[in-house]
């Protein structure tokens, strides 16, 4: 049942993700990448993370996707023209990403250390939200203030960039 | 949910009485890796900059979801999961959130100068 459940999630994800390279309309592969998004928190909470499954589903789903549709909308894409499909360009993009996949199953299939089941927890119930930031506070303080520093400065970059030139 | 004992499977000689009914870390990776390079190829053969951009985000959480899957799967001397790694994956949405923002912001800039977003049209540095 747990496989089932993985790969069916998997399958989503991936099903999703192929649609944000293949559909022509950026709006649909937009809401592809956000359904893409929400598999993967899936596949997230099978692994145990759930503050990073719901991390996931608010930042990701929640914010950065409502950005990508508002500009989108402002930008006032159409849908791209059906070009005629260069095959020099399909081959070569498909030769990486084969290329890329064989290498990382050939890798992944080899080692019997990869082939291990979830190993059991400690405690089940462990309350991750609270683990995660016991780490995050005690060992990561400094990169998360710098963190805090880089949202900042992203922040005040965007109001640059955006501004109109005044005459 | 219990885990079932670890026991080193050869892939090639799976039985069915044998067949682990839980994914292993292997199954994650090769998802994550199927992901990664889905979102590679967004990035080579769109020619529309907004893809591009998705397809950027789609390599950043397949690489996200190996990390949670090595997290879970290397459990430290207490039992619980490596959460280092899911503090990496915070500061990744984080700054990948941050990201995305400026980079819309350029290319907001960009369509108010040139009025397209196609990548072709944008060849002043082409040589």
């Amino acid at each position: 049942m747990p496989l089932a459940l993985f790969w069916i999630f998997a399958a989503l994800t991936l099903a999703f993700g192929l649609g944000v390279v293949f559909f022509r309309s950026p709006v649909s592969a937009a809401m592809s990448l956000v359904m893409a998004f929400v598999g993967l928190a899936a596949l997230f909470v099978t692994l145990d993370a759930f503050f990073i499954g719901v991390v996931q589903v608010l930042v990701y789903a929640g914010a950065v996707m409502v950005l990508f549709l508002f500009i989108i909308m402002l930008l006032d894409l159409r849908a791209d023209q059906r070009r005629p499909v260069k095959l020099a360009a399909w081959t070569g993009g498909g030769i990486v990403a084969g290329g890329f996949m064989a290498v990382l199953t050939q890798v992944i299939f080899s080692l019997p250390a990869l082939q291990q089941t979830k190993p059991a927890l400690a405690d089940p119930s462990v309350n991750d939200v609270a683990q995660v930031g016991f780490s995050l506070f005690r060992y990561f303080n400094l990169p998360f203030q710098i963190i805090g520093v880089l949202l900042l400065v992203a922040t005040v970059g965007v109001v640059v960039l955006s501004r109109r030139e005044l005459k | 949910m219990r885990a079932l004992p670890t026991f080193p499977i050869p892939h090639f000689a799976f039985r069915i009485s044998h067949f682990p009914n839980v994914p292993t870390l292997a199954n994650y990776l090769f998802v994550s890796g199927l992901l990664f390079s889905i979102g590679l190829a967004g990035v080579l053969l769109r020619r529309n900059i907004l893809i591009i951009f998705l397809g950027l985000e789609l390599m950043l959480n397949a690489a996200n979801l190996s990390l949670v899957a090595f997290s879970r799967f290397h459990l430290g001397q207490d039992g619980f999961p490596g959460y280092s790694a899911q503090v990496f994956v915070f500061f990744i949405i984080t700054v990948a959130a941050a990201e995305v923002a400026v980079g819309l912001a350029i290319i907001v800039a960009l369509y108010r100068a040139r009025q397209t977003t196609r990548v072709e049209d944008l060849d002043t540095l082409k040589f």
